[in-house]
């Protein structure tokens, strides 16, 4: 059967038709789809398949581990930036290993097209040492889930299968595989110390890792996903990995090119088929999608062979590649391109017609403008659009929870007044724990959450905490006369400048929070 | 056969649903697709665009180089010219005439028009005056979809069965809604190109 599914839609099809119990996430772009689209299937409702969104990236993250110490297949879904949250689950469950199949799916951004740098994941793979995967295409997406966790089954540790934007949202025709049924319940035996990772316990599982690595490697120069392509043109040999071989393949056939290649989409990277092409040819161009990882591996490994690429200048150090630029590096004369007309001018997203967090900006800036050298903490989240005109009402963005955090620090060294904006699916994701400092030194910071009772950015999906954001921020101790709940419509503005005019001159920890639907659910 | 179609609007215009039928007529009569899309930030109102290539040869890359598009469908006049560069030198520009102002320095609408109006391969229409007369004003789409209809070197019946198969499960008035705006569109483009 064929379907014409998003590179996301292709994972999460792949995975449930590969016998998955249960799927688990925070929504971040690139990578939501994947989820939503479980949340949707028939099968997966019909089967019961965990698909409710968790609170952040760390949380998913165990209880994948927890769905996967017990047996069953569990696949866990980010961003790239969402692997920084999860980074200690991740860490060391590649030193415990795992007891069923563990695929961890992380979407990178190359080119930042949503978020706030391009850090590329198979970094954080070959930190952890485990296999990752890098599919081409949707087809590859598709076949790589149960691939990867038949891998993860096999060596007995997590598998990650890095894509990025241009995969996750490209949609193309994905031929399904037949389905296989999920795995029985099967936790490991109580005697089993593998997965208490006390220091006695943790050298042992770490010196097996670092056994398996050969097997790895092994495994990767057999791969079905890591081909050597011949060509009878050896003044240049290619080596592309993930989506930018279909970049590759494009100007090979459009320029018929005869140039060896070699397509990588498994690593550890296969060892052998690396040398042979370093033996076969001239000079080596590197194609990679995000850092030059392989590049800098390689480029001193064989002296007598020059590499170019990301490094030398070949290919842009940053941002995605596309056809266009591939070409160039392959030194293929293109005609020179048009430029867009003068008059087009830029449009960036911006907040809707009719949001909140409008509102409450406007308040804001009314109230603070005056300041000089004011500072508004914030987050990430629609809001984050409240940095540009025609608001310019904040000045941070760095990641989910920084706003409460920073506000705290600056406090500590002295701002006035030391304000956060953070949106209400960002404060359960990573803000409540920093509101916690902040009580426990009752801080002079003020909190604006501005709860619009969705994760609006991202496409709107549940936010987990809806309807219980005052009593989150009670029970973790903030004073019941500094929390305030106001509704940020313009028939308000004097009375809520008034309510957060209060709070900022409280010396002591404010919650205000600004509370109305976003206007898209 | 080799086509790549550039599909531009702001975020909120829907010009994925394009795409949609366009895909799915190409796959279920044996060709190759491939449709790149902008989800996340962008759809708040900012530029986006769709990249959409046909063939009946396996289709690598899901991304249009500079200069390859043999056609822009644009849901806007000024994000029509975005994408210019794009275009092949005897390409086609297919544009609603509704302009989205949500910016302060957007062109005078005489200077944007005569700018596009430079170019001879190209069909101006008012879908959304055309999607009302249809029925609704949201289907403003399907009225692009028709006014390319003739020129994406697929049979037009074929993106009819696409809208059917589409729009199945909203019932037989959406059904049919949707393909009298497609109708509607690829005629106002027949009579455009007669006069132009």
């Amino acid at each position: 059967m064929k379907q014409f599914l998003l590179g996301n839609e292709a994972i999460a099809q792949g995975a449930l038709d590969a016998g998955l119990s249960g799927v688990y996430a925070y929504p971040g772009t690139p990578s939501t789809e994947i989820t939503e689209y479980i949340q949707r299937s028939k099968t997966a409702i019909e089967r019961n398949v965990h698909r409710k969104w968790s609170a952040n990236e760390k949380t998913a993250y165990e209880e994948a581990l927890g769905m996967v110490y017990a047996g069953k297949r569990a696949m866990v879904c980010m961003k790239h930036v969402g692997l920084n949250v999860a980074a200690d689950p991740f860490m060391n469950s590649a030193v415990s290993g795992v007891n069923g199949g563990l695929l961890v799916v992380v979407a990178d951004d190359p080119s930042m097209h949503s978020s706030q740098n391009e850090q590329d994941s198979r970094f954080f793979g070959k930190f952890a040492m485990i296999p990752i995967l890098e599919p081409s295409n949707q087809q590859e997406a598709y076949d790589m889930t149960r691939y990867g966790f038949e891998l993860s089954e096999k060596f007995k540790i997590p598998v990650m299968l890095r894509t990025t934007t241009r995969l996750s949202h490209a949609r193309a025709i994905v031929e399904l595989q037949e389905k296989i049924s999920e795995n029985q319940l099967n936790p490991p035996p109580t005697s089993c110390s593998d997965f208490v990772l006390l220091p006695s316990n943790a050298r042992g599982r770490y010196e097996h890792l670092l056994k398996l690595q050969e097997k790895l490697r092994e495994q990767s120069d057999q791969s079905p996903f890591n081909e050597y392509v011949e060509g009878s043109d050896h003044s240049l040999g290619i080596i592309a990995c993930g989506i930018a071989c279909n970049y590759l393949e494009e100007n090979v056939r459009k320029f018929n090119l005869k140039y060896p290649y070699l397509k990588i989409r498994e690593y550890p990277a296969p060892k052998h088929q690396i040398a042979r092409i370093f033996e076969e040819c001239e000079q080596i161009l590197m194609l990679e999608e995000g850092y030059p990882m392989l590049e800098e591996l390689i480029i001193g490994y064989f002296r007598k062979v020059k590499v170019i690429g990301r490094l030398s200048g070949e290919v842009p150090r940053t941002g995605e590649l596309n056809p266009f630029l591939v070409a160039r590096s392959l030194r293929i004369e293109l005609p020179e391109s048009e430029t867009t007309p003068e008059l087009v001018e830029n449009r960036p997203p911006r907040l809707c017609v009719g949001c909140g967090h409008a509102d409450l900006f406007n308040e804001l800036n009314v109230l603070t403008d005056h300041i000089l050298g004011r500072r508004i903490f914030s987050d990430i989240g629609c809001y984050t659009l409240g940095a540009l005109p025609p608001f310019r009402a904040i000045d941070t963005c760095i990641d989910m929870g920084a706003s409460i955090t920073m506000a705290k620090g600056a406090s500590d060294a002295g701002v006035h007044p030391a304000i956060a904006v953070i949106g209400d699916s960002t404060f359960t994701h990573s803000g409540i724990t920093g509101l916690l400092d902040a009580v426990y030194e009752n801080s002079n910071i003020t909190v604006i959450i501005s709860d619009n009772s969705t994760t609006a950015m991202t496409g709107g999906q549940h936010s987990i905490a809806t309807g219980k954001i005052a009593d989150i921020c009670r029970g973790i101790g903030v004073e019941e006369a500094h929390l305030k709940v106001i509704i940020p419509l313009k028939k308000n503005l004097d009375e809520n400048i008034a309510i957060i005019q209060k709070e900022i001159d409280h010396k002591g920890v404010s919650v205000v929070i600004a509370q109305r639907p976003c206007i898209q659910i | 056969m080799d086509i790549n179609i550039i599909l531009a609007g702001v975020g909120g215009q829907g010009i994925l649903s394009i795409s949609a039928v366009i895909g799915v007529a190409a796959m279920e009569h044996g060709l190759d697709v491939k449709q790149s899309e902008v989800h996340g930030m962008s759809q708040r109102g900012g530029a986006v665009v769709s990249h959409l290539r046909i063939s009946d040869q396996p289709i690598f890359s899901s991304l249009i180089s500079m200069g390859e598009a043999d056609m822009i469908l644009s849901v806007e006049p000024m994000e029509l010219l975005r994408y210019k560069p794009y275009l092949k030198k005897d390409g086609f520009l297919i544009s609603n005439t509704k302009t989205v102002v949500n910016i302060p320095n957007y062109p005078e609408e005489q200077v944007l028009f005569a700018a596009i109006e430079k170019y001879p391969n190209r069909v101006l229409l008012d879908a959304e005056t055309l999607a009302k007369k249809a029925g609704n004003v949201r289907a403003a789409n399907m009225v692009m979809l028709g006014a390319a209809a003739d020129h994406l070197a697929l049979e037009p019946s074929y993106l009819e069965e696409a809208i059917k198969h589409i729009f199945e499960r909203k019932g037989e008035r959406i059904v049919q809604l949707n393909l009298d705006a497609f109708n509607a569109g690829r005629e106002a483009a027949n009579q455009y190109l007669a006069t132009v």
